[in-house]
């Protein structure tokens, strides 16, 4: 069959919201921008188990230091499905880590920044969680079955990751005039972070065309960022804590929040690894991939071991 | 506070605390993800053991005690987990051995303290004697894997062996509160050395015939690590006084 007609069945197969699967035809190009963006929402949640897991040690209650542990636990869990996800497209997990690695690959720059108080355990629920939720939940819907399927698993337990972390800050908000102050600076810190996870703006954004019309994604970096503004602006009510932007006002006419600019160079200063913490999360990984060598050596060699010990026994 | 029951109370739930410690500081640094996962895995494990005997433990004392007054405001002297369970992780041999040697250690225990007089007590050991068998099963396969897989791994076994070997006997020798009540410990050392032995065998290495023991932790009596964990598990609630978390 010519190209062209698999591109029409493909493309007419994503209008009628059929699911892509594994041994489906699809463009290169679509298969390349799944691979891209789902190892690197595997290598995200990987990533994203260093600055929480910084603060396992020193939870302050064996309660939190629990939560805690599930909750870094869980991301580990999802970097596992994201990879096999993505393996389905053809390319190996080792592949997928030698390129985060080497840095050709990319994960989210949100991981890029320190988390320094406890109260980040909170805000990084609350709100590093709570932007990563709005566009899980998208991606629930994405045209990829094995992507979209292994989201549906994640988003259940992002969403407990979200509501444990608001409940942190709750308590804080609630607590003395130390852990009020910690809730806020915290807030202070993370915020713009945040914002700038749902990437460019829509004018800006080289992906989001074609993405959109293979259904990858289904709302763009703008919507989705006026979503989340929309919410937290609400839910901060709740703490009685402040988010830092003058200009975030709700706009009748809209029926939106308008909010401040983002600080764009820093973004893309963040994306370039000038981020505070770049070097750090790369050589954490590194030295951990680094340090198993000899482990994984050696569960190979002792399993190949083991099959010819059987192989000899059979013959 | 000082009663023989509320001593080994503690002693248990410190044994599971130090070492749900020891073991979340691989989380995010495991030699591959799903080792990474297991290992933050039993760490969870063993602090629900470890919440559930300091629970036990604060109803008895009354006075406004709780778990975390009692994880959170002991110093290192009033801690009685063994010296074993607050050694360093070093690499994955050493973290794999102290982790196979408590488990067996710990499972022989809970087999028998599910028996106890005491309800909760059993009640307790019973609950987490599921949780052990898997963690004994997890790493006594690792014990084996890395004795028998390559020189390296097994060289580092070796090391680990010679590191932890030393912490073992106080596991069953009985501390004072140990005599009173519990389990008496001392009778399930030649089943932990004769599992110890066929694993290790099987493994291809070779226990210490004679080695001093080290003991102590029992009594309070601590390795120079402990302040070390200590200081980083308080910390917050040391540096935030009468706060809620």
């Amino acid at each position: 069959m010519p190209v062209q007609d698999l591109e029409k069945i493909f493309q007419e197969k994503i209008d009628q919201e059929i699911k892509i699967e594994p041994r489906d035809w699809m463009p290169e190009a679509y298969r390349k921008t799944n691979i891209r963006q789902i190892s690197q929402h595997a290598h995200s949640e990987v990533v994203g188990m260093l600055p929480e897991g910084n603060w396992i040690s020193r939870a302050p209650s064996l309660k939190r230091k629990a939560i805690l542990l599930a909750k870094v636990q869980d991301e580990g869990g999802h970097g596992l499905y994201l990879y096999s996800a993505a393996e389905t497209l053809g390319m190996s997990r080792d592949e997928m880590i030698s390129d985060l690695l080497s840095g050709k690959a990319k994960y989210s720059s949100i991981f890029n920044y320190p988390a320094l108080t406890w109260a980040d355990m909170g805000a990084v629920g609350w709100l590093v969680d709570g932007a990563a939720i709005l566009n899980q939940v998208m991606l629930c819907r994405t045209s990829y079955g094995p992507y979209a399927r292994a989201m549906v698993r994640i988003c259940k337990e992002e969403s407990f990751h979200q509501r444990q972390g608001f409940e942190a800050l709750l308590v804080l908000s609630r607590g003395t005039d130390a852990q009020k102050a910690m809730c806020q600076e915290s807030i202070n810190r993370w915020w713009w972070p945040s914002l700038m996870m749902f990437g460019p703006k829509d004018s800006e954004s080289t992906n989001s065309d074609q993405s959109m019309k293979w259904k990858i994604k289904r709302k763009t970096n703008d919507e989705l960022r006026q979503q989340f503004v929309d919410m937290i602006a609400e839910q901060i009510k709740v703490l009685g804590m402040r988010l830092p932007d003058d200009q975030l006002k709700w706009n009748e006419e809209r029926k939106h929040y308008d909010f401040g600019e983002i600080n764009w160079d820093e973004f893309w200063n963040v994306v370039k690894g000038n981020g505070p913490c770049n070097k750090q999360r790369l050589d954490a990984r590194k030295k951990a991939h680094d340090d198993g060598a000899w482990v994984r050596a050696a569960a190979l060699a002792y399993a190949a071991k083991k099959i010819n010990t059987k192989n000899e026994k059979a013959a | 506070m000082n009663d023989p029951l509320n001593k080994y109370i503690l002693h248990l739930a410190d044994n599971a605390l130090i070492l749900a410690q020891r073991n979340g500081e691989w989380c995010g640094h495991g030699p591959i993800l799903e080792q990474d996962i297991a290992i933050t895995n039993i760490s969870l494990d063993l602090l629900g053991q470890a919440r559930n005997f300091y629970q036990y433990a604060a109803s008895l004392q009354g006075n406004d005690a709780t778990e975390d007054s009692l994880a959170y405001l002991r110093i290192e002297n009033e801690y009685r987990n063994g010296l074993l369970v607050e050694q360093p992780n070093i690499d994955w041999a050493q973290t794999i051995l102290r982790q196979y040697f408590f488990s067996t250690y710990q499972y022989l225990l809970y087999e028998k303290l599910q028996a106890a007089d005491d309800a909760q007590l059993a009640a307790i050991a019973a609950k987490a004697l599921k949780e052990v068998s898997y963690h004994l099963r997890w790493s006594r396969e690792w014990v084996i894997r890395l004795g028998d897989g390559t020189a390296e791994s097994h060289r580092r076994m070796i090391q680990a062996v010679d590191a932890l070997w030393r912490y073992t006997g106080e596991l069953f020798i009985p501390a004072d509160y140990e005599n009173q009540v519990g389990v008496d410990v001392s009778l399930i050392k030649d089943a932990w050395t004769e599992q110890v032995n066929v694993v290790m065998a099987e493994a291809g290495i070779s226990l210490p015939e004679k080695t001093y023991m080290q003991t102590g932790g029992k009594q309070g009596i601590h390795t120079e690590h402990l302040g070390y964990i200590l200081a980083e598990l308080q910390y917050v609630q040391r540096a935030y006084p009468n706060s809620s978390w």
